[in-house]
């Protein structure tokens, strides 16, 4: 029910909504939750485990019963906390877990049931029989488990992700973080101020105290005026500061569009990474409920929140309010209400010698232990030490004190520190490198001691920065003492819940202790307390003070479990913000890509790259038509394919032939200018790293290609070797893969075309194989190289990148003119299959120099890396080597992952003799061909064996065959 | 986190790659025999506590770095460039 005259609520602006179907109105400046108080709908939810009826316990953040879900469709949000809603008009929210409806619902079953559903029943219910666990137990729990759904659509709303640096960040804007961000301000330093709430002031605009002579609130609206006036300082409301890293950052959650429709093209939400030198926390308390016989109706909620509801949004939670405590806090409630003209039905203190300034019955010594109401609370049962006795209320304001939230410095593994005067835990000093509590957060309770220490720890900090704080002008403010007596479990019959969201009871605690999980790690992970949503932030203390009890233990002994981020949930869409579809890795396109694409050629990924398959002609059906056609033009007139993405490295230096020398396994200082030779490089462990071509550009100047697989991973090694095993080598090392484009002309015509291009004709003398030089094309400097990975006759010609569009272009027609075309990787692959070329199919990091047949090229002249345990026993000898494979008869069909078999016998592992790695279908040769390894397989050419793909179900005879299919003596590649 | 890189200062720790202990830099005569081989290449320090490690920035300048960092506090004490670390080694025999 609304209160006239209260509240921070803007009463001339009305709000429509919608909740569980029904339409109500609210006011701007409401949440979800307060506008469903105001009229009068208590039931919000129902309990994860039993289904029990549930209404809203707090105000704030930390609330674990109002949870719902916002909107529908693809961008539905589950699991939204109501009193973190703003209200907005037309905003529609549903009740989550509950079916048929949050009035009626099915699974209330399991509250009647709960004998069975005791903490750890699902360790010891569904053990049995064993098959049930998969197709009975199993889908049944996953139903019933969860909370919220989520639609199960792509969601298209937009997420992001943003960086901010600043000298301290304050975290929360209640009376300390206004106080400390001021002065910060005020010394000069770059400040920025988070809190989840859209309004500055934290508990100051829930509470009727005044500070320095006016309304908290408004004191805090002046300081927030202040701030804004302050270039070096920035304020993020609705961002909650979810976590603590290491070396001074932090993470955030700003909701950007949760408040109303999503401005154009602004995200929902935005996950910040703040680094920053020092932190404030300043997040002040939160206040934890006792624990007491049907403590979980809705009407029972904190002390703290009915007044929240009732100063800050005008809101009586119930008609006839009782306050329950164990501290002098929970007064403040009942004297609030009262001035608002709210009946207050009494005042129960569970500490024997109180006095409280209201009118209404004050009960010392006495607590509440039982309630009554199905939906909503209607009557509680009060002890009063000498009998117990019903009074009829439909509110109870309960407060077992407050604690602070210590979470975020835990977040690097600090453990809080017991401390009995406020009977809870506070943070170890130190215990995140450069953060400072202040405040409630670090135990102070006092709006006056609050402020002073909020002044004390900014000035300390400006000093460590370097700069001088102003003297501080404390406001004056209430400076009450903080006085408490611990109640955690004030019995009475029935279950009484410590954790509201996952249904822990007082009950489960102490069971788990008495079946030995009486460590609280233990005990957390049986009964599940603090592992909801929440992450206990209402039921830590109190549940392990219970747990403390049940083992005779101290709280301090029993200890805490570890708070970890995010401090409230953060959605994954958030964290993962531009990292979906194309935002999940780069692309790196090739200068032929547009002309590639216009050809309808169907694109692959090479790592980042994207590269044509094959580039299909009217007619063909099957990219095989298209592939054999493609290597039909190589082997008979000429192809055209861009190679750019292989690996260039430029290495220029006295020492470049010695550094090649060391790196590679073969020679290179003797190459002759104008040469190219094949280079294998290992890693220091003897395996094979990479292979490629190395030109002689220079005298000190070479160019060294890498598959496009280990561009980067070569790039890296190179650095690796030169600036820290060999630094002594006068050579420089970059990679130019991106500055030219270059492309393969392979066939027996590739030189009539190059020739048709080329400013100056080449011929044999000019251009041998392996030869290479600068050229001319079409005006433009090029380099040509005559290399071939098809065992054509072929060259590789480059220019700068940017010309690289219109050279392909250029190329691809004049092949076309000669009969043949642009070919893709499909083509590509079958064409060095057939010549038995290797690629990182074979060299896939487990294969040395003696199985691919190279062992020959590891000089034992020079020391180079991975030649000494190249040699070492075991790799090279008895080893699986390169082979090729035919099938016996030409329909054989051979499949790449197929493994190799004797002829008799099982085709089990331990008769495993090798397996294939590329294969392909050779319109050269007729029939599929392959390559792989067997073991000695040099020695075996001829031998039949067995194919054999247990994934698939495939066998074939195969016939081990030399690994190159076409032109072994390679008359073609010179011709 | 941030390394301080010697030749571009503060960067981001997603800039680097770490490759692990830095006694990688102390590469054994190739005849030096099986077992310092071995040593070398498969067994590593693991201290809880200081450690010296080459990290390699590679979203950067290049430059492979002997980074100090406490293993425990996850706190980088330092950073030099590898090439003069090894220079220093070998000049120091």
């Amino acid at each position: 029910m609304r209160v006239d005259g209260k509240g921070r609520i803007d009463r001339s602006a009305t709000r429509s909504f919608s909740f569980a179907g029904k339409s109500y109105q609210g006011f701007a400046g409401d949440t979800l939750a307060s506008a469903l108080l105001a009229n009068d709908v208590r039931l919000m939810g129902r309990s994860f485990k039993y289904h029990r009826p549930r209404g809203v316990l707090t105000a704030g953040s930390e609330e674990p019963n109002a949870l719902v879900t916002i909107g529908s469709g693809a961008g539905q949000e589950p699991n939204v906390r109501a009193t973190m809603q703003e209200l907005y008009e037309g905003l529609e929210a549903r009740p989550q877990n509950a079916w048929p409806s949050l009035d009626w619902d099915v699974l209330e079953i399991n509250d009647l049931i709960s004998p069975f559903l005791s903490a750890g029943f699902y360790y010891k219910t569904f053990m049995w029989p064993k098959a049930f666990w998969e197709k009975v137990y199993e889908p049944f729990i996953r139903n019933a488990a969860g909370l919220g759904a989520l639609s199960g659509s792509d969601d298209a709303d937009k997420y992001d992700k943003a960086f901010a640096h600043c000298d301290v960040l304050v975290i929360g804007a209640g009376p300390a973080g206004l106080m400390a961000a001021r002065m910060l301000g005020l010394a000069g330093l770059d400040v920025i101020l988070a809190d989840e709430s859209w309004e500055l002031g934290g508990r100051l605009l829930s509470e009727t105290e005044e500070v320095g002579g006016q309304a908290g609130s408004d004191w805090a609206a002046g300081v927030a005026a202040d701030l804004g006036d302050m270039p070096n300082v920035r304020v993020m409301t609705r961002t909650t500061v979810t976590g603590a890293y290491d070396g001074g950052i932090f993470g955030a959650l700003e909701k950007v569009g949760h408040h109303g429709p999503v401005p154009n093209g602004a995200p929902r939400e935005t996950f910040w990474r703040i680094q920053t030198k020092r932190a404030v926390l300043a997040a002040g308390a939160l206040e934890r409920p006792i624990a007491f016989a049907n403590n979980d109706r809705p009407g029972v909620m904190t002390a703290g929140a009915v007044r929240t509801y009732l100063n800050r949004y005008g809101v009586a939670p119930g008609r006839k309010i009782a306050v329950f405590g164990n501290n002098d806090d929970a007064h403040r409630t009942a004297m609030d209400l009262q001035d608002a003209g709210v009946e207050v039905a009494a005042v129960i203190d569970s500490r024997d010698d109180v006095s409280v300034p209201v009118d209404a019955k004050v009960m010392a010594g006495a607590r509440v232990v039982g309630t009554k109401g199905r939906l909503g609370l209607r009557e509680i049962m009060i002890d009063t030490g000498r009998g117990v006795r019903p009074l009829q209320v439909d509110c109870l304001a309960v407060s077992g004190g407050w604690n602070p939230s210590v979470h975020l410095t835990c977040h690097m593994n600090g453990r809080p520190v017991w401390e009995p005067s406020i009977a809870s835990f506070v943070p170890t000093p130190g215990a995140v490198p450069g953060l400072v509590a202040c405040g409630s957060a670090a135990g102070d309770m006092a709006t006056a001691d609050v402020l002073a220490s909020a002044a004390r720890v900014a000035s300390d900090i400006a000093a460590d920065l370097g700069k001088s704080a102003p003297t501080a002008e404390l406001p004056e403010a209430e400076g009450h003492v903080y006085a408490i007596e611990p109640l955690w479990d004030a019995g009475g019959k029935g279950r009484a819940w410590l954790d509201f969201q996952n249904d822990v009871t007082t009950k489960d605690v102490r069971q788990a202790a008495k079946e030995n999980y009486a460590s609280v790690e233990h005990m957390k992970r049986y009964t599940t307390q603090g592992m909801a949503t929440d992450q206990g932030k209402n039921s830590n203390v109190a549940a392990l003070a219970v747990l403390a009890d049940a083992t005779g233990r101290g709280i301090p002994e029993t200890g805490t479990t570890t708070f970890r981020p995010p401090y409230s949930p953060v959605a994954l869409a958030a964290l993962g913000a531009g990292a979906k579809g194309k935002g999940f890795a780069p692309e790196r396109l090739t200068t032929s890509h547009a002309a590639t694409v216009a050809r309808n050629a169907p694109m692959i990924e090479a790592g980042l790259w994207y590269r044509p398959s094959y580039f299909p002609q009217a007619g063909e059906t099957t990219w095989r038509e298209s592939c054999d056609r493609e290597v039909g033009w190589v082997r008979d007139a000429v192809g055209v394919c861009d190679v750019s993405t292989l690996g260039k490295i430029d290495i220029q230096g006295p020492d470049a032939g010695a550094f090649l020398d060391f790196v590679y396994t073969n020679t290179f200082s003797t190459l002759k200018v104008g040469k190219v030779r094949y280079g294998l490089m290992l890693r220091e462990d003897g395996h094979v790293m990479d292979d490629g071509t190395c030109a002689r550009w220079g005298d000190t100047h070479f160019v060294m290609t890498t598959t496009t697989a280990a561009a980067g991973q070569v790039m890296k090694h190179l650095d690796y070797v030169h600036q820290c095993l060999r630094p002594d080598l006068d050579v420089s090392i970059v990679s130019a893969t991106e500055q030219w484009a270059q492309f393969a002309v392979a066939g027996p015509k590739s030189r009539d075309l190059l020739n048709a291009l080329l400013d100056a004709p080449i011929d044999n003398e000019s251009f041998p194989y392996m030869g290479c030089g600068p050229v001319s094309v079409a005006g433009v400097a090029g380099r040509l190289f005559r290399i071939s990975f098809s065992g054509e006759h072929a060259y590789e010609v480059a220019v700068p990148a940017r010309y690289g569009d219109s050279l392909f272009r250029m190329l691809v027609a004049q092949a076309e003119a000669l009969g043949g075309g642009a070919y893709g990787m499909e083509a590509l692959n079958v064409l060095r299959i057939e010549k038995g070329f290797i690629t990182h199919a074979e060299i896939h990091g487990r294969t040395t120099a003696f199985d691919i047949g190279m062992g020959r090229m590891v000089s034992s002249k020079k020391d180079c890396i991975g030649q000494t345990m190249a040699a070492r026993p075991g790799l090279v000898e008895d080893r699986e080597e390169l082979v090729g494979f035919r099938p016996a008869r030409p329909t054989g069909k051979l499949l790449a992952g197929a493994h190799i078999y004797p002829l008799d016998g099982d085709a089990v592992r331990e008769r495993d003799q090798g397996y294939i790695t590329s294969v392909a279908y050779s319109p050269t040769v007729g029939t599929d061909i392959a390559l792989g390894f067997v073991r000695n397989g040099r020695n075996r050419m001829g031998e039949k064996l067995r194919m054999m793909d247990h994934l698939r179900g495939e066998e074939t005879l195969v016939e081990l065959c030399d690994p190159v299919f076409v032109d072994p003596e390679g008359g073609r590649l010179r011709g | 986190m941030k390394i301080s890189c010697p030749i571009c200062g503060d960067r981001d720790i997603r800039e680097f790659t770490c490759m692990g202990h830095a006694s990688m830099l102390n590469r054994p005569d190739p005849h030096a025999g099986a077992k310092v081989w071995n040593e070398y290449l498969h067994n590593r320090e693991n201290p809880a506590g200081v450690i010296d490690e080459l990290w390699w920035h590679g979203q950067g300048c290049g430059a492979w770095l002997v980074v100090t960092r406490n293993t425990v506090t996850h706190e980088i004490l330092g950073a030099r460039l590898a090439r003069d670390v090894k220079k220093e080694m070998r000049d120091a025999g």
